[in-house]
Formats: structure tokens, C-alpha cells, sequence
């Protein structure tokens, strides 16, 4: 049993990953308020950044690339929304498309129409001594490539970030309350923008990770949804740190299932594994609906500040 | 340019129109009622693997009558299709921008499931139905070109959209309730809900409507790939139309320019394609830039009166 | 300029215009605050009371004008500024966050880590020194209102505030609660803060403040140590010259009790369940007859929750509702739930009864209604092509009132119908509403301003622990029913 329940469950780390990243991102950005439907656009971003820096550098600055790449489409995002007050979906949607046509117009230019798939080097399996022996979860956990345990960090560290910090307090009092966050002296506009450019910065990784870490090339499109995925992650795990990242553990353990399924030989057309994250999204959302409380705020615009 | 190439050119043009007319009608009457319905590009899928299904199945028997019953058949499809996302939104609160999108990719797998499964052509080597007979396929317009009488429905569905809205009363109540549900619900009665749902079938059924004249007009089958993203373009033929049903006719035929063009640029230039998307989702960033600058200039003006005449203590 | 020297103002406002468009919101108006005191702003719905005060908090600039804080000229660019500088604001609509505790409401806007332990000691020292009672762990949406002002009282001294602006305070407070603020108040200011009180009730001038300034159409009209003035001098200075303050007194003796006539509205033991709070109404029994016009009191919106179901909007969750088939209902929020902002005026007057109407819209009679409406109710707006968003708050409302009053319905119902109007506006809803009574119309209408029940009901009723009693139609005695009814902590 236990050599189909690991790898079941290293592939569901393994898949959950990058939608941890992206979606303990946006909830920064959806905890000051603002929904960032274009995180889709980050994350393909970051992807074909992510790619072009690791065929001049390393896996590591790679990754920061890709973290930038994603950030930067975010900023105007940020700048749209924050600025401009233009409607954040709206807005959102058009700078996923703008991302997905620009990525793939660039990657078509930059490496060929019949695309000779550019593959690169992909960061490696690094096994943590001792931990990655424990039984079960060992090798799920701690056998896995770095950027996975940059994780295992960043949770507890934007939890206490967001609950023991003042920043935290005003950028959640925003998501809650702008007008008392402005009277209270908080810069509302400059915090959410902040937000944005991190959200992006996280989504940019995401992307990174699944060229760096992952698949080791670029296709068009590649980003796949995972961005309207991640937000209904967030939606999941209620907005909070840890509960993003338990329910982005559950995403990935469905999409792991196909794996599972075939080594027990159960057969089915592969395309119902390929929609099952989908179908899984709309049904989690459907299920939680009326027992969670987003933060007040969120999507509507504010007048002041 | 000789006669026949410009012929050719203009054929094209509206041919890649007709489904971004459809489709952004689609968009647009969902937007006017504060409805964002992303999903266009999935209830057109849904809409074309119907028809076709509906037009290989009983196609010998019906004959050329087929192309009425198929169309009616691909626009209650992408009804259905745009009604999940309609009961996740009335009874579940789900944001429907999220799950309209879920339900384009679920569409997707959908219809390759059945390209290569149910609905595979008989020889099974290609991932797309059989072609359909020439009875079932839509008249052309402009004999040299591949413009067909598609264009007209689209068209006429543009026309009767915009008299929908401005002169029933079912057209005010979707104006109504998407610009201001609480005050459509307690001073107009409105019931918001019912309205809702109506507004998912039609703007569900105008974009199954689009995949199935592009089925019974273009494609004369089902494969992947089939829609080069209509449903996405077609969020900025509304916008850029002011989800006007009347220029969204005229938006649509110039986004089907657009692609045209960069079809063009491509063959001729090596430009990818892609470049179009590119420029659409620019055009959507203007349109809304140019909104907001009008609409805080607006916004402070009537901060400006509320403030001095209405003032609360 | 100024030497240093014994500072006598804690807040000085100099000089102060400020232009918004085409109107001119506040002239040369000056304010000085004496440490150590409480100066009353005083002034009508309109007058510029809360622009001045948002402008010496920092929220907005003024085009001319100075501030001074003890003696010292401050620039304040922001209301983070303006705390710095020891202004702390206490708004009517309060700046708190439902969802955070009364620590972390207190502690928004500072700096570094938020540690919760040493918060909630600080906020006891403060308990301790004002009297305020308040657990810094308690949820600020479990408070009562007067609890959230408390709260926010604390909030500003906790900010070193020595400048403390209170925006009507007492327009959220049931009686007791109000005499509880002014004992709180006496006590800060015996600590050295100084404080400025915003109202447009002339009582709460006379009992709270040691000076007063009267603000009219922008312009200082009068200001003065308290005991210099006397209560008519302010409500001339107030209202002008040609003003009284007995309100404009409708023709009651015209309007016969017709107690032989059918009711039109009938309440039978009605329950109607509240959605804002757990305490429903019960056994609610109520009659009205054509041409009569009614008033019903109420604290925490008790009184919304019954007209929506008499309206219609709402279902009852028990008796017997017996309403005519054509009523008008005025919402208290005009722009949220009665007019589509971007929809024009002939658009907002086809909104009635939308709901039900079949077929096409018959525009060319509907904007020939809306042209007629428009002259006989005096909305002054360009054209029927006007969007409702760019009228005044007065016109809106009267775009909505003759629209309900169009059809000539059997009943009228009206949320707070001048809430945030100023006079004028004021007086002519009120002879809108007496027209439509003489008319035949039955007029059910709540206020929370008990002047305008005395002046224009002929019955008043008052919400009282869920069930419904008539009362005498004078101010104190709808005061004291009120009273009864406060059960807030």
C-alpha cells in the first residue's frame, strides 16, 4: 500500500505547490480588499520569464525572475485598480489575456512558430537528511525540489505577518473596513497596491515552479486556469495563511488522483482527470457557500485615500 | 488589390465576425445586467458539439430542415451550460466569473472527449467528427468567399437585442437590476433572482449560437481548437460597444478585422497571431481607463452636490 | 507673527473658505476653541458644520484659511496628520471594523508588532482614567451603538488626542446614554483635553458647551460664550431672520377623523421578524383611514422593519396585513433603493411598478408623464433626460415622491422622508405629503426626528420592546416612550 500511497502524495505536494504560491498571494491582496482575476496573467508571466532567465541563469535567480516577471504584469493591475478605480474583474480579466497573447506572442517570436520546445534545466529533487525517511508523509514532504520548502516557511511567516504586525492589521482593517482604515491615518491605496505587486510577485513564482521545478519547457497557455483555481483556494481556506495552504494540499491531491487511478488500473478517459480540478473548484465553492465571510470589502472600490 | 481579392478580404472579415458579433451580444446583454459572464467560449463549445451531434444523428432524416433544428438545438445548449453557472450564482453565491471559467475548461475536455471518443469519425485516426453533409451547411452570401448566411442571423440578433433592451419592459427590468439591484428590487419590484437566470439562458444561448453557426457555416465539423478564444474576445467587442447592442454589431465586424489582419500579418510578416489578443485586451485597458477617468470625474462632481445639499449633520 | 506665550487656543481655525464646484461651501469662517472647554457648532443640515470640522481633521483642504494648535500654525494634509498634531475625530457614522477587536480597532494605524498583551493594558490605564467601561477583547460588532462610541472616544485619546471633535453624538443615543456622554464629557475636559461639538440641536448647545458658534449658509453667523445667548437668539441665528422655530404647522383642523371610515391599512396581531436584531415585533394591531397621516417612532430601526411589510416588501411571520393594492413607498436610502443612478429621470419614474409590466414601454407616454410630474412637483432638472445622480439630495427626493404619488395610490409609505435634506426641502416634502393626505391618501411615515412627528402626523405611535403603542402627539411624551424602550447597555 504504501508504495501507491507516497507517490500519490508526493505528486499531490508536488502539484500543490504552485498553487500554494499563488494562492497565499492573492490572499494578501484579497485580505486588503481586492480580487486579482489577472493572477492568471501573473503566473503565465512568470512562467515564460521564468523560462527566458534560466537559459541564461541558474534555477534560484530564475525563480526570482519569474517571481518579477509576474509582478510587473501586476503592476498594472495594481495601477488600473488602485489609480484609476476601474472595475477589478474587468480589469483582472484583461490582463490574463493580455498576458496569455503576450506570452505566447513573445515565446512564438523569441523561439520559433513550428516551436523547437526549448526545454531547460529543471531544479532538482533535494531530500531533507532524516525527515525525507519518515514513514508516509517523509518523502512527500521532504523529498522534494527547494522551492517546495521556501513553503514550509513562507506560511507561518505571513500568518504572523498578518495577525502580529501592525502592517498586517491595517492592510486586513482595509479589507474590512477602508473608510475607519483611512480615518485611522492608513494609506489605503499605497498598502493595496503594495499588496498587488506582492500577489504578483507570488503568482510570478508559481509560473516559475512550474517551468523551473516542473515541466522544464514552455507551452502557450500553460498557466492552465491555476490562477481562477488558486482564488477559489482562497476562498477555501477562508482567507487565512494555513487554511490556503491545506486546501491548496487538496487541489493537488485531486489532480494527483489520475496517478493513483492508474496504478490500480482503474481506467478512465484521461480528459475527466484533466477537468477534475475544475469541477472540483466549482463544487468546493458551491459547498462552502454561506459558511464563509469574506473580508468586507472585497471588490468594491474605495472613495477616499 | 484586384476586385476578387478585396471580395475575398471583406468575406473574410465577416465570417471571423459573426461569432464575435454573437458573442459579445452575448456579453453584453449579461454585462448590462451586472452579470459577468466569462463563459462565452464554453457555452459556444457546448453549442457546437450539440449541433453537431444533433445534425450526424438526424441529419438523413430531417434533410436541409436539419440547420433550423440544430441551431435552436446549440443555442438551448449553451443555455444549459451558462445555467450551471447560473444556479452556483443564485443558490451557492459563487462568483460566476470564476465558475463560467471552470466551466470553459470543463467544456473544453468536454468536447475532447467526444472528438476523440463518441463522436470521432468513423475512421478514427483524426480528433474531430465527420464532416457534415453538404445539405446541413449554411448558404453562402458571396460565392468566392466563405461568408454565409450566418452573418445575417447575427446580424438580426444584434438588431432585435437592442430593441429588446431599450423597448420592453423585460429589457428594462435586466437594465434595471444590473445597474441598481437593491433600488430594481424595492422601488421596481423587480424579482432579481428570475431575472438573473433569464439573463444567464439568453446571453448562454447567443453564445451556443455562435458555435453552431460557426459548426453549420465554417468548421462543417467538431474538433478541438475550434474557437480561437471568441468568448475572451468577445468581453471587448461589449466593452469597446458600450454593451450597446447595435455597435457591438459594428465592434464586432472590427475585431473580426483585427483578426483578419493579424491573420494576414501572419503569413505575410511572420508575426504570430497571437498579437491580436495582445492588441484586444489593450483595447479593453483603454475602454476602461477612458470609464473611469469619465466616471471620477462624475463621481466627484456628485460627492460635490451630495455634499453641499445633502449633507447628513 | 505669534510669540510664544499663554496659549489661548487649543484649536484655532482662521479665516476659513472652501469652494466645492460651483457652490461655496464655507466663507471666511473662523472658530476658536478655548482650552480646556467644549464649543458647540451649531448649525442646520447644510450649514457647512462638517466640512469645517473635515477640513481642521484633515480630510479635506481649504482654499483659504489657516490652522492653529496652540497658538501654532499646522498644515494638515491628512488625517494622519492631523492626529500627530492631537486632533482625534469621533465621525456620526463610526470608523470602526466590525470584525476586530476593540484592541485592534484602537491600536489601527501604528507602527511594528502588534503585541495584544501590551494593548490591552494600555486600554485599561485609559478605562481607568475617563470611566469609560470597555473590554479590549470584545468584538466591536458585539457593542451596542453607545459602546461603539465609547470605543471610539477611547480610540482618539488613545492617539494623545487633546483635541476632540465629536460629530453629532447624540443623534445615535437614547436619552440616558446622551446625559452619560455629557457626564464623560465634562470629565475630559477636566483633564485638560478641549473639545468641539458638532449638532444641530439647539438643546445639546445649551447643555453641553460653554461657547457656542452658529454656521448658516457657510458664514459664521453668531459666536459666543453660552451664558451670553439665549435659546431664541441661537435658533434666529440659526434658521435667519425670517424664520421661526415652530415649523412650518399644517392645517390639521382641516383634515376631519373620518373614524367612520373604512381603514385602509389593517394590521391585525401582526409578528414581523427582524433581520438586524433579535427582538421582533409582536402582536402588532394598527388602523389608518384615508387622509390621515401617521408617525411612528422608534430606536435601532425597529420602524423600517414594520413599514417594509406593510409596503409589501417583506412578508409578515404571523396575523392578518390588509394593505390596498396600490401603494407609494419612499425608502430612507434614496440612491441605494429608490433611484438608479445612472438611469435618467423619465427611466426612474418608469421604475414603479416595472416588476409587473408586460410587453414594450410605452416611452412616448411614460417621458409626457415624467414632463407633467416634473412641473407640478417643482424638481428642478434639466430635462426628463437628466440622470438621477446629478440632482440635488431635495430634488431626488421629490423625483421619488412623485413618482409613488403618481398613480394616486390608497397609502403611502415613507422611511425618515428628510433625512439629510436641508430646510427648505424639508418644508416642501412636508406639504407634498399634507397635499396627498387632503387628497385621501393615508400616510404612514417614521422619523427619527420627533420635531417633525410632532409637526406632521396627526397620530404618532412609538416602537416600543417589539410592540406598538400610540402616544401623545407632544415631544417630551414621545421622548419618554422612547425611553422606556432602551434596553442598550
Amino acid at each position: 500500500m504504501t508504495d501507491v500511497i507516497s507517490p500519490f502524495l508526493e505528486g499531490a505536494v508536488r502539484t500543490a505547490t504552485p498553487l500554494a504560491f499563488a494562492a497565499l498571494g492573492e490572499t494578501v491582496v484579497e485580505r486588503s480588499g481586492i480580487i486579482n482575476i489577472g493572477l492568471e496573467g501573473a503566473i503565465i508571466c512568470g512562467a515564460f520569464g521564468g523560462l527566458v532567465a534560466s537559459t541564461h541563469q541558474g534555477t534560484w535567480l530564475a525563480i526570482v525572475a519569474a517571481g518579477i516577471s509576474g509582478m510587473m504584469v501586476s503592476m498594472l493591475f495594481a495601477f488600473f485598480v488602485t489609480r484609476l478605480r476601474s472595475d477589478q474583474i474587468i480589469t483582472g480579466t484583461a490582463i490574463s489575456l493580455l498576458s496569455l497573447g503576450l506570452t505566447g506572442t513573445l515565446y512564438r517570436q523569441l523561439y520559433g512558430p513550428a516551436g523547437s520546445a526549448l526545454t531547460t534545466a529543471t531544479m532538482p529533487v533535494l531530500p531533507v537528511p532524516f525527515l525525507s525517511s519518515l514513514p508516509l508523509i517523509g518523502s512527500a514532504l521532504f523529498s522534494q525540489p527547494p522551492i517546495t520548502y521556501v513553503l514550509y516557511v513562507l506560511v507561518p511567516a505571513l500568518w504572523w505577518w498578518l495577525y502580529r504586525t501592525h502592517a498586517g492589521l491595517g492592510l486586513r482593517a482595509i479589507g474590512e473596513n477602508p473608510e475607519a482604515a483611512i480615518a485611522a491615518g492608513i494609506r489605503a491605496s499605497s498598502t493595496q497596491f503594495a499588496a498587488i505587486l506582492f500577489g504578483g510577485f507570488m503568482g510570478g513564482v508559481a509560473g516559475g515552479v512550474l517551468v523551473i521545478a516542473q515541466a522544464g519547457t514552455f507551452a502557450e497557455g500553460m498557466s492552465a486556469g491555476r490562477g481562477f483555481i488558486a482564488i477559489a483556494i482562497v476562498v477555501l481556506g477562508r482567507w487565512h495563511p494555513v487554511g490556503v495552504a491545506a486546501a491548496a494540499f487538496v487541489f493537488g491531491a485531486t489532480s494527483a488522483l489520475q496517478y493513483l487511478f492508474q496504478t490500480m488500473g482503474w481506467d478512465l478517459p484521461y480528459q475527466v482527470f484533466l477537468a477534475l480540478p475544475y469541477v472540483l473548484t466549482l463544487l468546493a465553492l458551491a459547498g462552502i457557500a454561506g459558511r464563509v465571510r469574506a473580508p468586507v470589502s472585497l471588490g468594491m472600490w474605495i472613495q477616499r485615500g | 488589390m484586384s476586385e476578387l481579392a478585396a471580395l475575398a478580404l471583406i468575406g473574410d472579415m465577416l465570417v471571423r465576425a459573426t461569432p464575435l458579433i454573437l458573442t459579445g451580444l452575448a456579453v453584453a446583454f449579461a454585462f448590462q445586467a451586472g452579470i459577468l459572464n466569462i463563459g462565452a467560449e464554453g457555452q459556444l463549445l457546448i453549442g457546437a458539439a450539440c449541433s453537431t451531434a444533433i445534425t450526424l444523428k438526424f441529419g438523413h432524416t430531417l434533410g436541409a430542415g436539419i440547420i433550423i433544428v440544430s441551431l435552436i438545438g446549440g443555442s438551448f445548449a449553451g443555455a444549459a451550460w451558462a445555467a450551471i453557472a447560473a444556479e452556483l450564482r443564485t443558490r451557492f453565491h459563487v462568483l460566476e466569473v470564476i465558475s463560467t471559467i471552470m466551466l470553459n475548461f470543463i467544456a473544453l475536455y468536454l468536447v475532447s472527449f467526444l472528438v476523440r471518443g463518441p463522436l470521432q469519425e468513423p475512421t478514427h485516426i483524426y480528433p474531430q467528427t465527420e464532416t457534415m453533409p453538404l445539405y446541413a451547411r449554411l448558404p453562402t452570401l458571396l460565392s468566392g468567399t466563405r461568408l454565409h448566411a450566418g452573418f445575417i442571423i447575427a446580424v438580426l440578433a444584434g438588431v432585435a437585442g437592442w430593441w429588446i433592451l431599450q423597448h420592453t419592459a423585460a429589457g428594462f427590468r435586466l437594465r434595471a437590476a444590473g445597474k441598481n439591484p437593491s433600488a430594481a428590487k424595492i422601488a421596481g419590484k423587480i424579482n432579481i433572482g428570475r431575472t438573473t437566470r433569464n439573463v444567464f439562458l439568453i446571453s448562454g444561448a447567443l453564445a451556443g449560437l455562435a458555435g453552431a453557426i460557426e459548426v453549420h457555416g465554417v468548421t462543417f465539423a467538431l474538433y478541438e481548437n475550434l474557437s480561437p478564444g471568441y468568448g475572451y474576445t468577445a468581453i471587448a467587442v461589449a466593452l469597446l460597444a458600450g454593451l450597446n447592442p447595435l455597435w457591438v454589431i459594428a465592434t464586432g465586424i472590427f475585431f473580426g478585422a483585427l483578426e483578419a489582419g493579424a491573420s494576414a500579418l501572419q503569413r505575410d510578416a511572420g508575426i504570430p497571431v497571437t498579437i491580436a489578443s495582445v492588441i484586444e485586451a489593450l483595447i479593453i485597458l483603454i475602454v476602461l481607463a477612458a470609464g473611469s477617468i469619465r466616471s471620477l470625474r462624475s463621481l466627484q462632481s456628485s460627492i460635490v452636490s451630495n455634499e453641499s445639499t445633502a449633507e447628513i449633520a | 507673527m505669534a510669540e510664544p506665550g499663554p496659549v489661548s487656543s487649543a484649536l484655532e481655525l482662521r479665516g476659513i473658505s472652501k469652494r466645492f464646484g460651483n457652490l461655496q461651501a464655507l466663507s471666511n469662517v473662523s472658530l476658536v476653541l478655548r482650552p480646556g472647554t467644549v464649543h458647540a457648532l451649531l448649525g442646520e443640515n447644510g450649514a457647512g458644520k462638517s466640512t469645517l470640522m473635515r477640513i481642521a481633521f484633515g480630510m479635506i483642504k481649504p482654499n483659504a484659511g489657516q490652522i492653529r494648535i496652540d497658538g501654532n500654525v499646522v498644515h494638515l494634509r491628512s488625517p494622519r496628520s492631523a492626529i500627530r498634531a492631537g486632533i482625534g475625530m469621533v465621525h456620526q457614522h463610526f470608523m470602526l471594523v466590525p470584525a476586530m477587536t476593540v484592541a485592534e480597532n484602537i491600536e489601527l494605524g501604528g507602527r511594528g508588532f502588534f503585541d495584544a498583551r501590551r494593548s490591552a493594558a494600555r486600554i485599561r490605564q485609559l478605562v481607568e482614567e475617563t470611566g469609560l467601561i470597555l473590554d479590549p477583547l470584545a468584538r466591536a460588532d458585539s457593542l451596542s451603538v453607545a459602546g461603539q462610541q465609547r470605543l471610539e472616544i477611547v480610540k482618539a485619546l488613545a492617539h494623545h488626542a487633546r483635541v476632540l471633535i465629536l460629530d453629532e453624538p447624540t443623534a445615535v443615543l437614547a436619552p440616558a446614554e446622551a446625559q452619560e456622554l455629557l457626564t464623560l464629557i465634562r470629565r475630559l475636559v477636566q483633564t485638560g483635553r478641549s473639545i468641539v461639538l458638532i449638532t444641530h440641536k439647539l438643546q445639546d448647545a445649551e447643555r453641553f458647551a460653554d461657547d457656542v458658534s452658529v454656521l448658516r449658509d457657510g458664514k459664521l453667523v453668531l459666536s459666543s460664550p453660552v451664558a451670553d445667548v439665549t435659546v431664541e437668539s441661537l435658533a434666529r441665528s440659526m434658521l435667519g431672520p425670517e424664520r421661526t422655530t415652530n415649523r412650518t404647522q399644517g392645517p390639521t383642523e382641516q383634515r376631519q377623523q373620518h373614524t367612520s371610515i373604512t381603514p385602509v391599512i389593517r394590521l391585525e396581531h401582526v409578528d414581523v421578524q427582524r433581520k438586524s436584531s433579535p427582538k421582533d415585533l409582536r402582536n402588532i394591531s394598527l388602523e389608518i383611514r384615508p387622509g390621515e397621516i401617521v408617525g411612528v417612532a422608534a430606536l435601532d430601526g425597529a420602524a423600517a422593519d414594520l413599514l417594509r411589510v406593510i409596503a409589501g416588501r417583506y412578508k409578515p411571520a404571523a396575523g392578518k396585513l390588509i394593505t390596498p393594492i396600490r401603494i407609494g413607498f419612499v425608502p430612507e436610502d434614496r440612491q441605494r433603493d429608490a433611484l438608479v443612478g445612472d438611469f435618467n429621470v423619465s427611466e426612474n419614474f418608469a421604475l414603479r411598478d416595472s416588476g409587473q409590466r408586460r410587453g414594450r414601454m410605452p416611452w412616448p407616454r411614460l417621458r409626457r408623464e415624467a414632463n407633467a410630474l416634473i412641473d407640478s412637483f417643482d424638481i428642478r432638472a434639466q430635462s426628463i433626460d437628466t440622470l438621477a445622480r446629478e440632482l440635488s439630495g431635495g430634488n431626488q427626493q421629490k423625483l421619488v415622491l412623485a413618482r409613488e404619488l403618481s398613480d394616486n395610490p390608497a397609502a403611502l409609505i415613507a422611511e425618515n422622508p428628510t433625512w439629510g435634506l436641508d430646510i427648505q426641502a424639508t418644508a416642501e416634502i412636508h406639504s407634498r405629503l399634507r397635499a396627498a393626505a387632503l387628497d385621501g391618501c393615508a400616510v404612514l411615515f417614521y422619523s427619527s426626528d420627533i420635531d417633525e412627528l410632532v409637526d406632521l402626523a396627526d397620530r404618532v405611535f412609538v416602537i416600543r420592546d417589539g410592540s406598538l403603542t400610540d402616544v401623545e402627539r407632544g415631544a417630551e411624551a414621545i421622548g419618554n416612550a422612547l425611553l422606556g424602550s432602551s434596553t442598550l447597555t
